[in-house]
This record gives structure tokens, C-alpha cells and sequence, in this order.
């Protein structure tokens, strides 16, 4: 009985946590398929409404912003190019550099990786104008190098491919220097193979990062172009009300649901490799 | 010219720390050389040395008529079997023993017939779609050789590679390494801190300590014809006895009784060792043992006790014979079958 009672506890706090995360987006959800009037009279709504269609097809399909030029669909592209141009140079860059800081014994190997770490203390924002001013030097402003590239170096993905290949039994790479394999085949056939789940958490990671990202975009972009989902948010969807900007709602809020879409995929197929390698210890 | 040659060769680390010295040596082709000692002795740096995942501070290594000291390990055709078998958990079976021979770019198909050779001789023909998680510890060690026989290197290298496993399958592994090796007839190396795996799988043995080859020959001179004290204490289970005497004119008086006519011109304080299978009983011998202990292997007893100052003297007679705990025994050497060694510097004398 004891552990029933537990087992009871512990599903309630289960069961609420889930609401807790649920029911917001379920809300956002609901009040998507209303019309703007409707939720500006009423507030949020529970139940399903008849605009479903409407709505969705009016945030894929109509042009907005100032040129009354980019959809909305045009920038989900943008933030999936963005996000996955972070995600995967973040990985690569920082797997390799991370082989090189524990495999190559090189002088102020760790000096240089407490250099690195040290970068963790100075986010983006923080050196903003600096970056700024080197993008646009290389005339890189409005551009997607532009976008991704600023962000690529990543301090914590470095650290947490080190901690993990110091793991690796340095055997192994003494045999297989003695099978005849070099440093750079290492580097594709052990280490990449052996840290795919840590590769596919960080992939995760760096994805939603680089999705998020707000203020980079946005002081980056000068052409609606390339605008991300995450600046559009704040801009798109506008109705001019006798001089005053209203928001139209109901399109934001199937805005919103919409851009939730490609990260949730990322997480949901990556977490087959996460949940795999969680089981299947091999080492 | 010797197959394998090492010719004063040093190890000195980093920090200062000499772990070999200036050591020279012949391995012959085909043939099983081990190198025993106790751990942190160097022998397993001067394997090391040999694969060339150690630089080599002085001396020359020859292989086969080439000098390798500067040749990068990929390049020298050396198999090494690792202590914890080192092999690759991503990969399964098949490609584990596959790797090095792709990494040589040979065919696909002279893989497959090398790797099911291989697999065939050491009977892991069933496993070679597992990964090496899910194999057992005899199975993974076989995988391990696997891998370096269907290379067919010049040399093999084996680090302690029995040292994981238990005491049944280590007997068990010993044997078929031997055979395996007599049949493939591939000149090893074998670096082991056991001495009963040294005397049972070489065809020379050396006794390496403190960074130095102590003694270099076959299992049995060495177990018979100890240079020092250290040989002989580290070769031959249980250990030799050793007992504190003095010689003068070739009489040597120890714990309470005398041998006379030592053939030795030594004067001075020494260290008498007899191996306890080196004894037998009589009614008056030389040596006066008051039984304290008695452990009953079945084939052997082996009977310890205490001669005037020196415990733990050990004694080991037939499993048939019962000795009781407390009983008085009166012992002789066989055949003058005692070892005389120099107590300043253990070097033996006689």
C-alpha cells in the first residue's frame, strides 16, 4: 500500500507538470482557430472555433512587414537555415576542436581550452557591437553567413565533447595507430561513431538555440528577407486601427503554433538516437 | 642477423624517471619470448617501445633487418593485444578484425576470407555480427588475438593480456595462446608480471627489474640456474626460502646448522635460498622445522613453519604424506640443490 501511495503522489506532480506545459500551448492552440474579434472581446479561449483554415492560411500566405513583401513562410525558412546552419557547424567545430585539445598534446593545450571556457562568461549580447561592426566590415550584413556564422563558436558543446573523449581509454587509440589508422580516420571511425548521442544532444541543444535566437537577427537584418520567425513575431500582423497598431490575434497565435513546429520535429527525431544511446551503453 | 634486435635501449620520461636502461637484446624469428617482472619494472615500456607507442630516448630497435625507431606504429606491421583487449565497442566482430586490414586497402573479398580464417582458428565464427559488449571476457580476449593474427604482422605483442580474466580461463587462455602461436609460428613478445605464465608459455624468458634484464634464458635455466637473489625469488612457486648466513672457507653457517664444502670462494654475509621442493624428509637432517601451518593443495602439501629465527619457512613434501600442525620435521637438501647469494648486492655466489 505504502508504494501505491507514493506511486499516486508521484503521478499527480507527473500529471500537473504535464498540464503545466500543456495547457498553454493548448490555449494558443485554441484560441488559433477563433477570430481576432472574438478573443479581443472574450480573452483566450478552451474550445475549438471555426477558423482554422482561415487563419493558417492567411500566416503562411499573406505578405507582410513594411514592404508588405515576406510571408511568413519564408520565415520559418529562414530560421530553419539559420538554426541548422548554427546547429551543425556548432557540432562540428566544436567536436573537432575539442579532438585537437585532448588528442594533440600541444603546448598551452590548456591554457588555450581555459580561453575557451573563459568565453562562455561572454555571451553574444555582450559583445554584440564588436561582432556587428566585423560582419559588416566583411559585408556579411544580410546575408545567412551572416547570420550563422558569429554564432558557430561554442564554448560549452567544446567542453562537453572534451569531458566525453577523455573518457575514451587511450588504448584504443593506440590500437588503432596500430591498425594503420591516422589521426583524421580516428577522428571519423571512433570518436564521431562513439559520441553520436552526445553529437545528437548537442545537435538538439544548438538547434533550438540558434532558433531562438532574437536580437542577433534582428540588429543583423536590414532586409525583410531575412527576417526569423522569432523577430516576425513582434512585427507581422498588424492591423492599422485609426492610427493605432491593433494586433490581430488569432493569426499571431496560430503564428506561434506554427513556429513551434520545426524544433519540436528536431527534438522528436533526434530523441530516437538520444533514448538508444541512453540504453545501449557501450563502452 | 636476429629478427628482432634491441640494442642498448633507454627509456628516460619527461620528469626524469628511468624506466629502462640501456637494454640489449635478440628475439629470434618465431620464437616466444616473455618478460616477466614486477610491476613498474619496465617491461611494459619497453614493449611499448617495441609497438612504438613510446618514443625510444637511446638505443636502436631493429625489425627484420630494419631499424624502426623512427618508423610511425601504423607503418611498423606489429599486432599488439592490449590488457583490457582495447577492442572497438562501435563496431562489431567482423569489423573489428576488418579495420586494419581496410585501413591497409585490401579487397573486400581477401578480407572476408582473412577474417573468417581467422575467426575459424580461434572458433568465434558464431560472434562476428555481435558487438564486444555482449561477449563474454574469454570471448572478447579471443577477438582481441583475432584481430592481430589476421594481420599477420612480423611481430606480436601481448600486455598482460590474461590479467582480466579468471583463474579458470586464465590457465585455459595460456594454453591456447601457446598452441595458437606454435601453429601460426609468428614471433611474440608476452609481458606478464605472473611467473607461472612466464615459465609455461616461453621459449626464453627475461626477468626485468628496476628497468634492467636481470636474467635472459629458457624457462628452466632460469628456474635452475638463478643470477640473483631477485630471479631467484621471483621464479618458482612457492616462493624460493631464503635464510641469512655466512660463509667463510666455503663453510656456511645458518640458522642453526652448517654446510660444508660450498663451492664458492666467498667470505662473508650471504643469503642461502632453497627451494621448498628442493627438500626432503629424514631422521637427522640438517634443517629442524616446527610445523605452524599446513595448506593441502591434494597433489602437494605445502608446510610452513619456523627454523630458529626465520617463520614461514615453507616446505612442500607429497599430498600423500599428512604432517600435523605442531609436529617437529627434520629435513635435508636434495642434491646440494641450494643457492648461495652475496648479501650486499644479491648476486649469486656459489
Amino acid at each position: 500500500m505504502k508504494i501505491k501511495l507514493s506511486q499516486i503522489l508521484a503521478h499527480i506532480v507527473l500529471i500537473l507538470g504535464v498540464l503545466l506545459m500543456v495547457i498553454p500551448i493548448w490555449l494558443s492552440f485554441a484560441s488559433s482557430t477563433h477570430d481576432t474579434v472574438t478573443i479581443l472581446k472574450e480573452g483566450m479561449k478552451f474550445g475549438l472555433g471555426d477558423q482554422l483554415t482561415r487563419n493558417y492560411n492567411e500566416v503562411l500566405n499573406e505578405k507582410g512587414g513594411w514592404s508588405e513583401e515576406v510571408t511568413a513562410a519564408k520565415m520559418f525558412i529562414n530560421s530553419f537555415i539559420m538554426a541548422l546552419g548554427i546547429a551543425t557547424l556548432k557540432v562540428i567545430i566544436s567536436a573537432m576542436s575539442a579532438y585537437a585539445l585532448v588528442y594533440f598534446r600541444f603546448k598551452f593545450a590548456v591554457p588555450i581550452f581555459w580561453l575557451i571556457f573563459i568565453t562562455l562568461l561572454v555571451p553574444l549580447e555582450v559583445r554584440i557591437f564588436p561582432s556587428y561592426k566585423i560582419v559588416s566590415d566583411l559585408g556579411l550584413t544580410n546575408s545567412y553567413t551572416g547570420l550563422v556564422l558569429p554564432l558557430v563558436a561554442s564554448a560549452t558543446a567544446t567542453f562537453f565533447f572534451r569531458q566525453f573523449y577523455k573518457t575514451i581509454p587511450d588504448e584504443l587509440l593506440e590500437s588503432a595507430k596500430l591498425d594503420g589508422a591516422n589521426s583524421w580516420r580516428f577522428f571519423i571511425d571512433f570518436l564521431v561513431p562513439l559520441s553520436k548521442t552526445m553529437i545528437a544532444a548537442m545537435f538538439i541543444f544548438m538547434f533550438v538555440y540558434g532558433y531562438s535566437q532574437y536580437l542577433w537577427p534582428l540588429i543583423m537584418t536590414t532586409s525583410e528577407e531575412y527576417w526569423t520567425v522569432v523577430m516576425g513575431m513582434k512585427i507581422i500582423f498588424t492591423e492599422s486601427y485609426e492610427g493605432v497598431a491593433l494586433p490581430r490575434t488569432a493569426e499571431r497565435f496560430a503564428y506561434i503554433i506554427l513556429s513551434m513546429i520545426p524544433p519540436v520535429l528536431v527534438v522528436v527525431f533526434l530523441q530516437k538516437w538520444f533514448i538508444k544511446g541512453l540504453i545501449q551503453t557501450e563502452k | 642477423m636476429s629478427f628482432l634486435e634491441l640494442n642498448k635501449v633507454t627509456k628516460i620520461y619527461p620528469n626524469g624517471t628511468k624506466a629502462v636502461h640501456e637494454t640489449s637484446m635478440n628475439v629470434e624469428n618465431g620464437e616466444f619470448m616473455v618478460f616477466v617482472g614486477p610491476s613498474g619494472c619496465g617491461k611494459s615500456t619497453l614493449l611499448r617501445m617495441i609497438a612504438g607507442l613510446e618514443d625510444i630516448t637511446e638505443g636502436n630497435i631493429n625489425l627484420d633487418g630494419i631499424l624502426i625507431n623512427k618508423v610511425d606504429p601504423s607503418e611498423r606491421d606489429i599486432a599488439m593485444v592490449f590488457q583490457n583487449y582495447a577492442l572497438y565497442p562501435h563496431m562489431n566482430v567482423y569489423n573489428n578484425l576488418a579495420y586494419g586490414l581496410k585501413n591497409r586497402g585490401i579487397s573486400k573479398e581477401d578480407i572476408e576470407k582473412k577474417v573468417n580464417e581467422a575467426a575459424k582458428l580461434l572458433q568465434i565464427s558464431e560472434y562476428l555480427q555481435r558487438k564486444p559488449s555482449m561477449l563474454s571476457g574469454g570471448q572478447r580476449q579471443r577477438v582481441a588475438m583475432g584481430r592481430a593474427i589476421v594481420r599477420s604482422p612480423k611481430i606480436f605483442l601481448f600486455d598482460e593480456p590474461l590479467s582480466n580474466l579468471d583463474a579458470k580461463l586464465r590457465i585455459q587462455m595460456r594454453l591456447e595462446i601457446k598452441k595458437l602461436q606454435q601453429k601460426v609460428g609468428v614471433t611474440s613478445i608476452f609481458v606478464t608480471h605472473d611467473q607461472v605464465e612466464a615459465m609455461t608459455l616461453a621459449d626464453r624468458l627475461a626477468v626485468i627489474n628496476n628497468g634492467l634484464i636481470e636474467q635472459l634464458g629458457t624457462p628452466i635455466e632460469i628456474y635452475n640456474n638463478p643470477k640473483s637473489m631477485f630471479v631467484a625469488g621471483f621464479i618458482g612457486s612457492p616462493q624460493m626460502n631464503f635464510l641469512e648466513g655466512e660463509l667463510k672457507n666455503k663453510t656456511l653457517t645458518s640458522e642453526g646448522f652448517e654446510i660444508n664444502n660450498v663451492t664458492s670462494d666467498f667470505n662473508g654475509p650471504v643469503i642461502l635460498g632453497i627451494r621448498p621442493e628442493h627438500m626432503s624428509q629424514t631422521d637427522k637432517g640438517l634443517i629442524n622445522l616446527s610445523v605452524d601451518l599446513v595448506e593441502q593443495l591434494g597433489s602437494d602439501n605445502l608446510i610452513y613453519g619456523e627454523i630458529k629465527n626465520k617463520k614461514d619457512f615453507c616446505f612442500r613434501c607429497p599430498g600423500s604424506q599428512i604432517i600435523k600442525k605442531g609436529s617437529k620435521l627434520s629435513l635435508n637438501i636434495n642434491d646440494n640443490n641450494y643457492y648461495v647469494f652475496d648479501k650486499s648486492n644479491g648476486n649469486r655466489v656459489n
